[in-house]
């Protein structure tokens, strides 16, 4: 059976990796390449990487850095930030970018996304929307100009997968970095509208806010920036939490933590003495590929 | 073994980076080329893919690879590991966009997804995988691995026994496919993680004798 996916989101200013905000607010969290490395060691799913920099400076995201990154990414990679014409996308996937993503050209230019499903599959090309809740309604937010789009939701999205998209990629700005959970009844909403693959990002604070989202939604994939960072196996903990009610996760790394008892932050109790003594003479092989 | 010898086909529109990454991470020497010296004289060849069908084919044929590939494929037996188009394009032909003829190696065409309430199209995502045929391919393999898949289209081989694994996604799509010397995959391997590097062992391991 298709499982869900956990996506890593990474966003990129000047060339490091942050934590966001609200869309306003970056707190430094370190170099993309070591991250990257340790959350595929950890069973991550899939990895975005944006650059939130490139746009506003009019730059794209480069095919060298991308490279760079992609070395130890076993995972697909999704990458994007001022993408502008077929010839930056012919670049990223030569680096070893899996799919692109696009999010001005959403709102801007709708026949970048017609090309590039065109020339290498729709499954190739993620149309990113960036929303925000005032009240009942949510707005599609136009991130380079920080203003609320002229056109509804609804209206964009339809483009988007009309345009060629192949999944969608859903920022809930209002939830960006609040630890507030996600936005159930946006994903509810955009689930109905479209049939292609929609991704959730934005408020997750743990492996419960996400099983929260897979349980009272159909997304394809629960999406996190933040918590993935500040704790040691982050991804296989999360999973294992997620996969004790749930036969849609993928657990098949060599370490996983199904055994082991969380408390209410989702942090790992400590084991029992008798079972710490039994582990001590306990051999385990390296797992040789 | 180190001086085994494998080439990414480079027809200019597989993600030959990311495959080059995974076989080189497991100690071999990987070579990206579209020279036909250099491929003519590897030992074991990868024929990535991504995007649409016509494309590939295409670029394929005008760089005048699919003769050599014909040449070094059927009449010398080198074995060859196609993934996602890649392997697609072993087909006989393909529905993607029209009618495109394929190379032919194993009859059969690709055909879209049905696309079904729950199983939207395109199939992406991590899904489990049933092989029928463990060697090469699968013999690291657990049961049950999961592999990453994304697409629309998929192949249908006129021999049923052609299907090394296959995977259902509200029908039976074939995962893999094998016929003497010839291997391919739906999935990315390059892109499965530790599932995918054991793949790619066992296959290189596994025709090593061939080679």
């Amino acid at each position: 059976m298709l499982k869900k996916r956990i996506i890593a989101v990474l966003p990129i200013f000047n060339g490091i990796v942050v934590q966001s905000i609200g869309f306003k607010k970056y707190l430094p969290v370190g170099k993309a390449e070591i991250a990257i490395e340790f959350l595929n060691s950890w069973g991550i799913d899939e990895i975005v990487v944006v650059d939130i920099s490139a746009r506003k400076n009019n730059l794209t995201i480069q095919p060298v850095f991308v490279k760079m990154i992609a070395q130890k990414c076993f995972v697909p990679l999704a990458v994007g930030g001022g993408i502008n014409n077929l010839n930056d996308v012919d670049g990223l996937i030569r680096s070893g970018a899996d799919k692109v993503i696009v999010n001005n050209s959403v709102l801007f230019n709708t026949q970048l996304i017609t090309e590039i499903a065109k020339n290498y599959g729709d499954q190739c090309v993620v149309a990113s929307v960036d929303v925000i809740r005032e009240k009942y309604t949510c707005h599609v937010f136009d991130y380079l100009n920080h203003k609320i789009y002229y056109k509804n939701l609804d209206e964009v999205v339809k483009i988007a997968t009309e345009a060629g998209a192949g999944e969608l990629l859903i920022n809930a700005v209002h939830r960006d970095g609040s630890y507030l959970g996600y936005d159930i009844e946006l994903y509810n909403k955009i689930c109905n509208i479209v049939t292609v693959p929609v991704l959730a990002c934005g408020g997750a604070k743990n492996a419960d806010s996400m099983a929260d989202l897979l349980n009272n939604t159909k997304v394809s994939a629960a999406c996190a920036g933040n918590f993935f960072h500040f704790f040691e196996h982050s991804v296989n903990i999360s999973k294992s939490i997620l996969s004790k009610n749930s036969d849609q996760i993928r657990v098949d790394m060599a370490v996983n933590y199904k055994e082991s008892d969380v408390d209410m932050y989702g942090r790992l109790n400590k084991k029992s003495d008798i079972t710490l003594d039994n582990l001590l003479y306990l051999k385990i092989e390296k797992e040789i590929i | 073994m180190n001086k085994l010898s494998i080439c990414i086909v480079d027809y200019g529109v597989g993600n030959t980076h990311s495959v080059a990454n995974s076989i080189s991470y497991l100690g071999y020497k990987v070579k990206i080329s579209n020279q036909f010296n250099i491929i003519s004289n590897s030992d074991v060849l990868i024929l990535p893919g991504v995007g649409a069908f016509e494309v590939a084919i295409n670029n394929l044929r005008s760089a005048g690879l699919a003769e050599l590939l014909n040449e070094l494929v059927l009449k010398k037996q080198k074995p060859i590991l196609g993934i996602c188009v890649g392997m697609q394009m072993m087909a006989g032909y393909s529905e993607e966009n029209g009618h495109h003829n394929g190379l032919n190696w194993i009859p059969g065409a690709v055909v879209k997804l049905l696309e079904k309430d729950g199983f939207p199209v395109p199939h992406v995502g991590w899904n489990t995988i049933n092989s029928i045929i463990f060697d090469p391919l699968f013999s690291k393999a657990n049961i049950n691995s999961h592999f990453y898949f994304d697409h629309s289209y998929y192949f249908s081989p006129a021999n049923q026994d052609h299907v090394s694994a296959f995977v259902n996604y509200g029908q039976k799509i074939t995962a893999a496919i094998q016929f003497e010397n010839i291997c391919g995959v739906q999935f990315h391997p390059e892109k499965s993680q530790t599932n995918g590097l054991k793949l790619f062992r066992s296959f290189i391991n596994g025709v090593i004798q061939y080679a």
